[in-house]
């Protein structure tokens, strides 16, 4: 466990959680990111969409603004894994859009809004993806060496 | 008008947590996953401080009969463990410890040094469509 970091992952946490808590007093909204991304994919297509892009984009920009300014603050920049094949990347991420746009959420609509919801579905899904995550993991790194 | 701010400032909040706690860093959340490894706790640490928030604090602001701003708050209406809901997260999560990338920390990093989310993201929000074509061509 060395790189176990217990306090700025709660201080972490604790923003992740006033987000949501400050996008659902104010707006009315779930802090879910998969919904919100893909939403905004929407907009092109759907009504219901369109009336939504303006606040999900600016929502998204705050993010890649938040964490940006926060590397930037202290003069790092995000790792990247380097390991990892551009195949394996576009096959993840397929798999991530396509299951989350299907479960309607990610760690952060079900796992952290759901949760705090106490939302049955919410909480089926998070033990689901934490089950075949583990399990991914224990089978390529552990079975497959990758 | 408030609505987009308030978003804005959410948004900015949200990075700034998952930049802290580190959940930026894919080999991070991958250790987490690995509990036959060197297995890193953090991400319970994150989840369960977010959690701790949301569990208090959504329960006095959904005592409001409306958002602040807003004509009421949209919150999700279905309440079965169907297939969709399952087979999905399980996919999410086949994903997720494949690339150690989930929606939130690959997009909050496209312009923070790592250019593993410009081939992340656009696979990610192209699955997703996908899903959804899919779905409008089988029901109709």
């Amino acid at each position: 466990m060395s790189n176990f970091t217990p306090v700025t992952g709660l201080i972490g946490g604790l923003l992740i959680g006033a987000s949501a808590v400050v996008l659902l007093a104010g707006t009315g909204r779930i802090a879910g990111i998969s919904n919100i991304a893909h939403g905004l994919i929407d907009a092109w297509r759907t009504h219901q969409a369109r009336r939504l892009w303006l606040w999900r984009l600016l929502f998204l920009l705050g993010m890649v603004g938040g964490s940006w300014a926060w590397f930037t603050l202290t003069g790092r920049t995000a790792n990247p894994r380097a390991d990892i094949s551009p195949v394996l990347l576009i096959v993840a991420g397929l798999l991530v859009g396509y299951g989350t746009s299907l479960s309607n959420g990610c760690t952060s609509g079900h796992g952290v809004c759901g949760l705090g919801r106490l939302s049955l579905r919410s909480l089926a899904a998070t033990g689901v993806f934490m089950v075949t995550g583990i399990a991914t993991v224990f089978l390529t790194r552990h079975l497959l060496g990758l | 008008m408030m609505q987009p701010l308030v978003s804005l400032v959410a948004g900015v909040v949200f990075g700034l947590g998952l930049a802290v706690a580190e959940m930026t860093n894919p080999l991070k959340v991958l250790d987490f996953l690995d509990l036959a490894g060197n297995w890193d706790p953090s991400l319970a640490f994150v989840m369960g401080g977010a959690v701790m928030v949301t569990l208090v604090a959504f329960r006095f602001v959904l005592r409001r009969p409306v958002p602040l701003y807003g004509d009421r708050f949209h919150l999700p209406t279905l309440t079965q463990l169907d297939r969709k809901l399952l087979g999905g997260a399980a996919l999410f999560g086949i994903g997720w410890g494949l690339a150690g990338y989930c929606p939130g920390p690959a997009l909050a990093t496209i312009l923070s040094g790592n250019s593993e989310t410009w081939l992340f993201v656009p696979a990610m929000l192209v699955g997703g469509a996908l899903q959804r074509w899919q779905s409008r061509h089988t029901s109709s």
